[in-house]
């Protein structure tokens, strides 16, 4: 099964240090790499960078920020290829930084 | 569907549902379509048994009928097959394939409400009516759960099997919530009157029954089944000829199952020489402490308030604090007891067994107005028809 691993990021900045928490990520993304389970993934530059095309009225609008105003906003993803939810389950439960971890299954036909 | 079965049925159908539908997850790796054809053939045989009888081996036959329906569905649809065939799913671990299928409909990853329903249809063999007349909902509203928690285990890849050793306790955890919560909306139920085949009290001992059958050394298991079996005990004294609710106190104690009693006593006993104490065990000892007691007034309240103060500090909770306030009663007099329920006011406001406590205690120190006022409250608080027909008697209150 294919999954997105999406990282919610809570906008408040947490109490480690922003190096420990990237040097745990390193470590992370680097174990799962080597094990073949994540096949891809980036992260994200702020949601404050964001811009959102709004379609669907007469034309196409664009408006400054992302496409919903929260406090908690996607900080990253990975798209990886493992047996199951549990195993997916278990990689999102070991992610060192962020506040939660939404697992999307990928549509595979 | 027909939610009356005979009863030879219902048992056939609890004891080979899960059966049928672990083996035929195993051999067509999807979890859905073994669920529907499981399905379909359970209504074949409830529309040709009672003409053509009940056919010797009953599993054999449904096994046979269900895995014909998923040949046919999977050569109907090839890209479906195609689908199918790339899932994956690891040959048995051995034991009851039933327990794996446990494990895949208690799965955290469904809602508390997916997991009770799914486990009642497909472990427990319950129709999708009689698990709605269980709960008091919509029979679409079951239905709906149960197709929406089937579709997400196969698209989310839920699987069936066994949770990693790692996982396994709470896991195990999750499912023994799923029986507890399932055998306690059965338990409290006035519906024993009501007369059914199939109780979710009884369903649920035999589904921890077949648990500890799988998990043999798992204490929590052993001691959730001691628990229930301590309950089931005293279910014929729990109710009066009325319908209304006997409280422990007042019931008539050669009434309750003795051979129960021992059953669920030995289970406790095995529980504990694992030593690897847990809150199930715990209620269980308090289950038993009331169970050997002779009668109300010789129970061992100072071993009661003892195993309150255990299970309080395992599993905090406002309503473990309220029954230790009960045997405290009995051990240090109302005055302290109506203190320490007091103090739970602010928790449990909108819990009408504290106010029925209160109630009991006032009463007996001789504030009747203050009672009277607490009786009330209990009264707007609870639907149930035993419990207000109780409160109604205690409370002195008038029926309304």
């Amino acid at each position: 099964m294919k999954y997105m691993l999406m990282f919610v990021e809570d906008n408040d900045p947490g109490e480690r240090p922003m190096t420990d928490v990237m040097k745990d990520v390193d470590t992370w993304w680097g174990k799962y790499s080597q094990s073949g389970a994540i096949v891809g993934g980036e992260r994200l530059q702020p949601a404050a960078h964001a811009t959102t095309v709004r379609l669907g009225g007469s034309t196409p609008t664009v408006v400054d920020g992302p496409f919903a105003e929260t406090k908690e906003s996607i900080g990253g993803f990975a798209i990886v290829q493992v047996p199951d939810l549990d195993a997916a389950l278990a990689m999102a439960k070991s992610w060192p930084a962020s506040s939660s971890v939404e697992i999307r299954p990928i549509w595979e036909d | 569907m027909s939610t009356a079965v005979e009863p030879g049925l219902g048992e056939i159908f609890r004891e080979e549902t899960g059966r049928v539908t672990a083996s035929l997850t195993r051999r067509f790796g999807n979890f859905e379509l073994a669920e529907d054809c499981t399905q379909e053939a359970f209504v074949e045989a409830l529309r040709s048994w009672p003409l053509q009888g009940i056919p010797i081996r009953p599993g054999a036959w449904l096994q046979r009928v269900a895995e014909r329906r998923a040949l046919d569905r999977l050569r109907r649809d090839q890209r479906f097959a195609a689908k199918v065939g790339g899932l994956p799913f690891p040959s048995p671990g051995g034991g009851d394939d039933r327990l794996q299928l446990m494990f895949t409909c208690c799965h955290p990853a469904l809602s508390r409400e997916a997991q009770v329903a799914l486990t009642l249809r497909v472990v427990a063999g319950l129709t999708t009516a009689q698990i709605a007349s269980a709960f008091l909902v919509p029979e679409a509203t079951v239905a709906q759960r149960i197709t929406r928690a089937k579709r997400k285990i196969v698209s989310a890849g839920i699987p069936f099997r066994m949770p990693a050793p790692a996982d396994l306790e709470a896991r195990l955890a999750e499912v023994l919530a799923v029986l507890y919560l399932m055998f306690n909306e059965g338990y409290l139920a006035s519906r024993w009157e009501i007369s059914q085949d199939r109780s979710l009290a009884e369903d649920a001992t035999w589904l921890v029954g077949l648990t500890a059958q799988v998990l043999p050394s798992q204490a929590e298991v052993l001691g959730l089944l001691a628990l229930f079996k301590f309950q089931l005990a005293r279910v014929e004294a729990r109710f009066s000829s009325a319908g209304s609710l006997v409280l422990l106190a007042d019931q008539d104690r050669s009434r309750w199952d003795q051979a129960a009693i021992r059953e669920a006593t030995e289970l406790l006993d095995r529980a504990a020489a694992l030593e690897r104490p847990g809150p199930y065990q715990l209620q269980a000892a308090i289950a038993s402490c009331h169970a050997l007691a002779a009668s109300w007034a010789t129970t061992d309240w100072p071993i009661l308030v003892r195993l309150y103060d255990r299970l309080q500090a395992m599993q905090p909770s406002p309503v473990i604090r309220l029954n230790r306030a009960v045997a405290l009663w009995h051990v240090a007099g109302a005055e302290v007891a109506l203190h320490e329920a007091d103090a739970l006011v602010p928790e449990l406001e909108r819990y009408h067994l504290l106010h029925s406590t209160r109630a009991e205690l006032l009463q007996e120190l001789g504030r009747d107005d203050d009672a009277r006022s607490a009786w009330e409250k209990a009264l707007t608080l609870t639907l149930n028809p035993a419990e207000r027909q109780h409160i109604r008697l205690r409370g002195g209150l008038s029926g309304h």
